[in-house]
């Protein structure tokens, strides 16, 4: 599964990224949410979801070969990152995310819980990445 | 810092900003003070009655702006953005409070505070910023002067997009009595002047991020519990009716029915109100749906707009700036309301207070009352260019703006001449969107509103208006065509349906959530006590909550009696228009109320909620509320 982002639909609401802190972190803090939303105001007043693709541009990326793919998802093992954070600079949508506090990136776990709280429809869960493109 | 008690869903924090001295203190939210007011709204009414020096002139140093949340702001739950204002209000002396959407109230709570006072007054032109634990008051002479969407944009660029930013334009730095706060590009506490009250502390804005989290007793109860209420609100029929035009989509039936203010409110229908209304903003503005934070109705629509003025982005209109601006204004199409709507936003004025000051002093014009040497150049109805340069001027009070930015009570008191009679306002808040010359339940909401004349506090036009909705379908873009009413029945009940809302909608604006759900769409009172629940921890009934209310109600009526020399009966009624004028056109031709079906009203009213016949609580009110603190702040044995 992927998920796909649907620009248009995107109200802002953010409720995706609550849900993503308390689906990953146990936490109501969307400040550790692992996908962002950008306000573009006033011109040209919309909303841009910026979202893991599993590109696997991190994977790529990792010097210490710490991010892998298991089942689909690519998940970052603690235990051989060295936090160079080179995979943070390389994802090319911004979500690797480096989170104040913490020794390793995080990074989306393809839970879903954002595509399934939005109540705009704007986060899909798609097949296949071409579908999600 | 003190430590203390986790209170579930709250921050736990009070943070306390002396702008003269520049101190900052944090101190612990009182359990006390969360069970016995909730928050939000509660928090606002208790911390005033308890700390604004009585006899506090609004733009003086001593006069306090609290910003408060709810318990459930930030919370996942539908709609959690809500975050409350309040302080002494410049446009009525008394108690005054503006709640605002958007996404300013969750990230003051994830910076760890659930109420953020404002004292004192700076002494120069200064922002304050929190970044979690951080608190500083910065110099902001480079923004003064901006105006308000601009010094958002500037401080975003400044300090990064994560900010959530409130700005105030330059008729708050120039201390017009209904100046607003402006937040995310087109959200505004917009009523009562609060951005003026900012504006006389030199604050330009407040920045606030916050990295932190919320305490709940069990998160994963919590996050079941809100994945239930988002799941079940999206089964309402309303909720994919609403959206499409949101706010705006009452227009239609606003006109159909006859309670659109119309040329500073002579009459109640527009015949152009299908070129104004929401399907014009979808198909003729709209870029894109803009939420508050969780949210899964958006009411905002941005969008943009040209005019032989000059082109616009902005945020809306909704319906209460087309009532004001396209009815009482007449503008005559969604363009030119949008662009009035942008020029608000930008020199930082509510919408609705200047739509009833722009049309009042039009009306003034055209009969004489105001000579076209004061203020400058001819103005009329359905002109832009009178609209747009009386905002100019209205703004930085240049010759007859500093008249009109008084408001129009003060406003008509210097004029005189009659003009009292339609300046269309009570306590001195102008009035909102809707005529209500045939609606007597609704009459006596604005009449008795603690704010003034506002629509907020209770909605009860659906009593009124036989058969008129029973849903939201029936509201939104009705499209059955204007039809002749009935004569409105007057009957004891009318003050019941007023007393229900009152408590029940500022019920939402003490909570942090909006009301919308509940309102508009008919989503049940269980979820949100199951919500008040599962992130509190506290299980509070909703007769209980409502109960809170009712206090929270009769303590802001106490202020403005403490507040207003004389405060009473007297400043419970509409101006003369509305009880002496029968509407001349429309489906609600020829009626008006009287003076004396004013009176009952009152009497009514009064009697229901336990005051005497000056409008002034009883001891045994008062003491049945759980205020023995009201009783000695107002002499009442």
């Amino acid at each position: 599964m992927y998920l796909k982002a649907i620009h248009q639909n995107c109200s802002g609401c953010g409720t995706c990224r609550l849900a993503c802190s308390i689906a990953n972190f146990n936490e109501v803090r969307p400040a550790r949410a692992l996908l962002t939303i950008e306000g573009r105001f006033p011109a040209p007043g919309d909303y841009r979801i910026h979202l893991c693709d599993q590109c696997g541009a991190c994977a790529e990326a990792c010097p210490e070969e710490a991010i892998e793919q298991v089942d689909g998802v690519y998940r970052v093992k603690p235990e051989r990152c060295s936090s160079c954070m080179t995979c943070v600079d390389a994802c090319p949508y911004g979500v690797m995310m480096a989170l104040p506090g913490d020794e390793t990136p995080s990074k989306c776990t393809l839970c879903g819980e954002c595509a399934a709280i939005c109540p705009r429809e704007a986060i899909a869960l798609m097949e296949t990445r071409e579908g999600a493109r | 810092m003190k430590k203390h008690n986790v209170l579930y869903g709250y921050s736990g924090w009070i943070l306390r900003v002396d702008l003269t001295h520049g101190g900052v203190r944090k101190e612990p939210l009182d359990e006390d003070l969360a069970q016995r007011f909730i928050g939000g709204r509660g928090f606002v009414a208790k911390l005033l009655f308890d700390e604004l020096p009585p006899g506090t002139d609004p733009f003086s140093a001593e006069n306090l702006l609290i910003i408060a949340t709810g318990p459930l702001s930030g919370h996942l739950l539908p709609s959690s953005g809500k975050t409350h204002f309040g302080t002494k209000s410049p446009a009525t002396g008394g108690y005054a409070d503006s709640n605002m959407g958007g996404h300013f109230g969750p990230a003051l709570k994830y910076a760890g505070q659930d109420v953020l006072a404002l004292s004192g007054r700076a002494a120069k032109p200064c922002y304050l910023l929190i970044d979690d634990q951080k608190v500083e008051i910065r110099m902001a002479e480079h923004l003064w002067g901006q105006g308000a969407l601009s010094a958002e944009k500037q401080l975003k660029t400044e300090l990064g997009e994560d900010f959530q930013i409130l700005t105030i334009g330059p008729a708050g730095e120039n201390r017009v009595r209904y100046a607003c706060i402006s937040h995310d590009f087109g959200r505004q506490a917009g009523r009562t002047g609060v951005g003026a009250v900012l504006g006389s502390k030199n604050i330009k804005a407040i920045a606030v991020r916050g990295s932190g989290s919320l305490p709940v007793p069990d998160v994963a109860e919590a996050f079941a519990a809100g994945k239930e209420a988002f799941r079940k609100v999206s089964e309402k029929p309303g909720f994919k009716a609403w959206t499409p035009e949101g706010t705006a989509g009452i227009t239609n039936w606003c006109n159909e029915v006859g309670v659109f203010p119309t040329r500073n409110f002579q009459t109640s229908y527009a015949e152009h109100y299908t070129r104004i209304n929401g399907k014009a903003v979808l198909e003729r503005l709209k870029i894109t749906d803009k939420g508050c934070y969780c949210c899964p109705t958006p009411c905002g629509k941005y969008g943009h707009t040209k005019t032989r003025l000059g082109e616009a982005y902005v945020e809306g209109p909704e319906y209460e700036t087309i009532a004001l601006f396209g009815g009482n204004c007449l503008l005559p199409n969604i363009e030119e309301v949008a662009y009035a709507n942008y020029l608000c936003d930008e020199l930082g004025i509510d919408t609705i207070s200047a739509g009833a000051v722009i049309s009042w002093a039009v009306e003034c014009f055209e009969k004489g009352l105001i000579a076209e040497s004061r203020i400058g150049r001819p103005i009329a109805f359905a002109d832009l260019e009178s609209v747009a340069y009386l905002l100019r001027k209205i703004a930085v009070r240049d010759g007859i703006g500093d008249l009109l930015a008084e408001g129009v009570k003060r406003a008509a008191q210097e004029v005189g001449q009659g003009s009292e009679s339609f300046a269309i306002h009570v306590k001195g808040l102008e009035w909102t969107g809707y005529e209500t010359r045939n609606a007597p339940a609704m009459m006596l909401a604005y009449m008795t509103a603690d704010v003034g004349a506002h629509h907020s506090r209770a909605w009860v036009l659906g009593h009124d208006l036989a058969g008129a909705w029973t849903s939201v379908h029936d509201l939104i873009s009705s499209g059955r065509g204007a039809a002749k009413q009935p004569p409105a029945v007057i009957k004891p009940e009318c003050a019941r349906y007023v007393i229900d809302s009152q408590h029940t909608r500022p019920l939402f604006d003490a909570l942090g959530v909006c009301r919308l759900q509940y309102m508009e769409l008919g989503f049940e009172e269980h979820h949100y006590e199951t919500l008040f629940h599962r992130i509190t921890g506290r299980k509070l009934s909703w007769e209980e909550m409502l109960g809170i209310s009712e206090r929270i109600w009769n303590l802001t009526r106490v202020i403005s009696i403490r507040e207003i020399p004389g405060f009473g009966r007297s400043w419970d009624y509409p101006p003369a228009r509305f009880f002496s004028e029968p509407i001349p056109d429309g489906p609600n031709a020829g009626y008006f109320l009287s003076k004396e079906k004013l009176d009952q009203l009152l009497d009514w009213y009064y009697q229901a909620r336990g005051w005497d016949a000056n409008g002034i609580p009883t001891w045994d009110t008062l003491l049945r509320l759980g205020l023995p603190e009201a009783t000695e702040a107002i002499g009442v044995r």
